[in-house]
């Protein structure tokens, strides 16, 4: 009955943080830390076997040593003298030791089915592209470069890293907040138009932030042409600090509205639910009855109680919105990397797309992680040391 | 069980959203069940993939209703064709000794106030060895005559298009061919309207062989064009659009099954057994949030295979352990405790008997309103796959639709219709679904019935 719905008593919270308790949850943080951990690895080496299904993934890597070697032997004039035949055999042989130095020719997975049984196979492709995965060391890109003009690709990942987080930070936290706000508003104002009307509108959250974005773009791109159909700044990029800001912010209006839409109305349509149900609760009464400040009834004895709830919601909206936005940054041009995951799979580099995958499973992982911090911090029940999932 | 259902459905007509909701969702049925009845699943591929299907259709043309919008009158497609009993179409042959005079007139009336798109010429001749001569003539109402062609024909079909023929333009003072055939005579180009009447296109061939035959067909392309209009590759919209229905329907349906069905009896399965099984499970959800199925399903795509049905069948595959399992298993260990489930193992009930008899009917509600909310996401999600290029490479589908308008500057050159129309099939068919599973939502949880 670890979950069980019990009701939060508004006393407990007084007894404050000691230092059992930091202690507490200093080994809940390691220990999520730790889950986390092996859950990225896990899922990246998961993503991994999909990838390379049909050897794909090693086919690429050794059309890529193949085409660096041509160009090796074509500018070397020493080779180049040499006959056809000869040359051809030095190339071969070139191509046969970069593979081995790349281990492209050792086993595919870490364990094989021998006469003897199981075996374990100590460098197998499949660990060493997880190592490099997981540890970012992701080699060369085979044709997107960075705006710098190299071909690392944890520098172009670096690259593209701010322009994602400043679009779904901005979007994210506007709508946490304004849902918020908004639905402590409507819980006040029970069944008036207003109510209704939000209510009536929580269907629109079906569709994703991309499809917004595209009626958003009809409509204030190309029919009343008042902002840019996408992009992150105007073409000729302002010089100083200011204006290149004010830039940016009129090309994230849109990809943020975007954002927003998609998740707004049915994020206040639950908060609003979970108000709804803990202010008719009989401590909240008695708060009432006491004469305590709507303020302080509505911060201490509805909006504790519910935060978990909320919290949980929100993380999972922000998987399905993070989904969503993949598709958003290819469809507002924005620079990020949903955008360049789009781009690496269209040009078919399998660099940057393992790249892109790590780097993702990455960031939902701190995104999960903050959440969970958040979560213990706010919700009095989560006895934290134990395990409570 | 039944009677049950039919109390619910009673509830749900309490909600007026839900209704409307109802009656969305059975229109959806009805026109994929049309479509499915009308055409069969070679019709749609095959007829989705072709090019001669669609040939005598404009590109990107607007739909038809396009026209209440605007203050003029735009074009629809004129076919004339010897071929049939096309309306006052006349063709006389004329016997010599070794010649054979054919003249096909193809009259029609023009009176929209915009010109067309293009102008197209098809004949068609049978010989042995010697090929007919034709000359084509363009007669307007005010009674000016144009020459447009004097040309020999091939074998088969011989597409002449008047509107990219280079010659005919340069002829005709540099105008395209569409404006300048149909304008009133003296106007600038630039403020050039057509010329309302009756026009004539004259075929006269010289046939030089017994046994030759002659036939002509004119289309002139509208700029607005059935129920939905064309895209690109000509292709009628209103057809695809069609087709898409079942396509989504299916694919929201399946997708949802996978998301709730298949966790909550996961969840089930470990919240009874506990233990090691309960923690595999566990820790397999927590794996697959990070999992992030829309990459998983670009990698099957890419690597794989796009089909609509492969991907049906990783999403149910990798939604099996969705977040929901966390949701239902806190649920079904209320449920465990419950007094009459030991009554049942009392009696002797196996572990499968409670999983399947006890614990999954008790809690069964719960699923049937997260079950239809969880449709729309699935039917989007085929329409986000298809506006990243990994949409079914066979089939139409509503993402499809709207990843060739965006690929084709849709946005940019104005063809907003090409866009709204599946953009609004998807929300409307979103907006069903939800309505009803909110209503659904308060019926079975009555504690989110606020009085």
């Amino acid at each position: 009955m670890a979950q069980a719905v019990q009701e939060p008593s508004p006393g407990a919270q007084a007894s404050g943080l000691r230092l059992g308790s930091v202690v507490r949850l200093a080994r809940y943080v390691l220990k999520r830390i730790l889950i986390l951990g092996i859950t990225v690895v896990v899922g990246v080496y998961g993503m991994l076997l999909i990838a390379n299904a049909g050897g794909y993934v090693d086919e690429v890597r050794i059309n890529q040593i193949r085409q660096e070697i041509i160009g090796q032997v074509s500018a070397n004039p020493e080779l180049q003298q040499l006959p056809t035949d000869e040359r051809r055999e030095r190339l071969e042989q070139m191509m046969a030791q970069e593979i081995e130095r790349q281990g492209l020719n050792r086993p595919y997975l870490p364990i094989s089915w021998t006469d003897e049984g199981l075996e374990i196979v100590p460098y197998s492709r499949s660990v060493n592209h997880l190592v490099n995965a997981i540890t970012l060391t992701l080699g060369r890109a085979s044709d997107i470069t960075s705006d710098s003009g190299s071909k690392q690709v944890r520098l172009i990942l670096l690259e593209r890293l701010p322009p994602t987080i400043l679009l779904l930070g901005t979007g994210f936290l506007l709508l946490f907040f304004s849902s918020l706000f908004t639905a402590l508003m409507l819980s006040r104002r029970y069944g008036t138009w207003i109510d209704r009307v939000m209510v009536s509108l929580a269907p629109a959250s079906a569709a994703p932030s991309w499809f917004y974005g595209i009626f958003l773009i009809l409509i204030f791109a190309s029919a009343l042409n008042w902002l840019p159909f996408g992009g992150l700044v105007d073409a000729p990029v302002p010089e100083s600090t200011g204006p290149y800001a004010l830039s940016v912010l009129k090309h994230m209006i849109l990809p943020v509205l975007a954002i927003w839409v998609a998740g707004f109305f049915l994020a206040v349509y639950q908060y609003r639910t979970y108000f709804l149900i803990y202010s008719s609760e009989d401590y909240v009464e008695m708060a009432k009855a006491k004469g305590l400040p709507a303020g302080t009834i509505q911060r201490r004895y509805i909006l504790r109680p519910t935060m978990p709830y909320i919290v949980t919601q929100f993380l999972l909206s922000v998987i399905t919105l993070w989904q969503g936005s993949v598709v958003l940054e290819v469809v507002f041009n924005w620079p990020g990397l949903g955008q360049l995951l789009f781009q690496a799979i269209q040009q078919f580099d399998i660099a940057v797309f393992i790249g892109n995958i790590a780097i993702y499973a990455y960031l939902l992982a701190i995104v999960v992680f903050l959440l969970d911090i958040i979560y213990a911090l706010v919700d009095p029940r989560v006895r934290v040391g134990q395990e409570s999932g | 069980m039944m009677r049950r259902m039919g109390a619910w459905f009673a509830q749900l007509t309490d909600y007026p959203s839900a209704i409307l909701g109802i009656v969305i969702v059975l229109g959806l049925l009805g026109l994929s069940g049309y479509s499915l009845v009308a055409y069969s699943y070679n019709d749609m591929v095959t007829g989705w993939q072709s090019g001669e299907q669609w040939q005598d259709n404009p590109r990107t043309a607007a739909p038809v209703w396009y026209n209440w919008f605007t203050a003029q009158d735009l074009p629809t497609t004129v076919i004339r064709d010897s071929h049939g009993s096309s309306d006052r179409v006349t063709k006389t042959v004329q016997r010599a000794d070794d010649l054979t005079e054919v003249t096909i007139t193809l009259p029609f009336d023009y009176t929209a106030d915009a010109f067309p798109k293009a102008i197209a010429v098809e004949l068609d001749a049978t010989f042995a060895s010697k090929q007919p001569f034709v000359t084509l003539a363009w007669r307007t109402p005010d009674g000016r005559e144009f020459t447009l062609a004097e040309r020999g024909v091939g074998q088969s079909t011989t597409r002449i298009s008047l509107s990219q023929n280079a010659d005919l333009r340069r002829r005709l003072g540099g105008t395209r061919p569409e404006v300048a055939l149909l304008a009133e005579p003296g106007a600038e180009t630039q403020s050039a309207t057509p010329l309302k009447g009756e026009y004539e296109l004259v075929v006269e061939g010289l046939l030089f062989e017994d046994d030759a035959t002659l036939d002509a067909k004119m289309v002139i392309y509208g700029k607005v064009h059935g129920l939905a209009g064309t895209d690109h590759l000509r292709r009628d919209l209103a057809l695809g659009l069609l087709w898409g229905t079942p396509v989504a329907l299916i694919f929201g349906v399946g997708g949802a099954l996978g998301a709730t069905v298949f966790t909550f009896i996961i969840a089930a399965i470990g919240a009874w057994y506990g233990r090691w099984t309960d923690a595999i499970i566990q820790r397999l959800t927590e794996v697959n949030l990070i999992f992030n199925i829309l990459v998983i399903l670009i990698l099957v795509g890419t690597f794989i295979s796009s089909s609509i049905w492969v991907m049906l069948a990783v999403l149910i595959v990798f939604n099996i352990f969705s977040p929901g399992v966390k949701t239902y298993r806190a649920l079904f260990l209320q449920v465990r405790e419950d007094a009459y489930i030991e009554a049942a193992q009392s009696y002797g009930a196996g572990n499968w008997r409670v999983i399947w008899r006890y614990m999954m009917p008790r809690a069964a509600p719960t699923i049937i309103p997260i079950f239809v909310s969880a449709i729309p996401g699935f039917i989007f999600l085929e329409a986000t796959l298809a506006v990243l290029g990994l949409g079914d490479p066979v089939l139409p589908t509503w993402g499809k639709m709207i990843n060739a308008a965006q690929g084709e500057g849709a946005l940019f050159q104005g063809h907003y219709y090409w866009m709204i129309e599946p953009g609004v099939l998807l929300l409307l068919t979103g907006f069903a679904f939800v309505m009803i599973g909110l209503a659904l939502d308060r019926i079975f949880n009555p504690r989110l019935r606020v009085e």
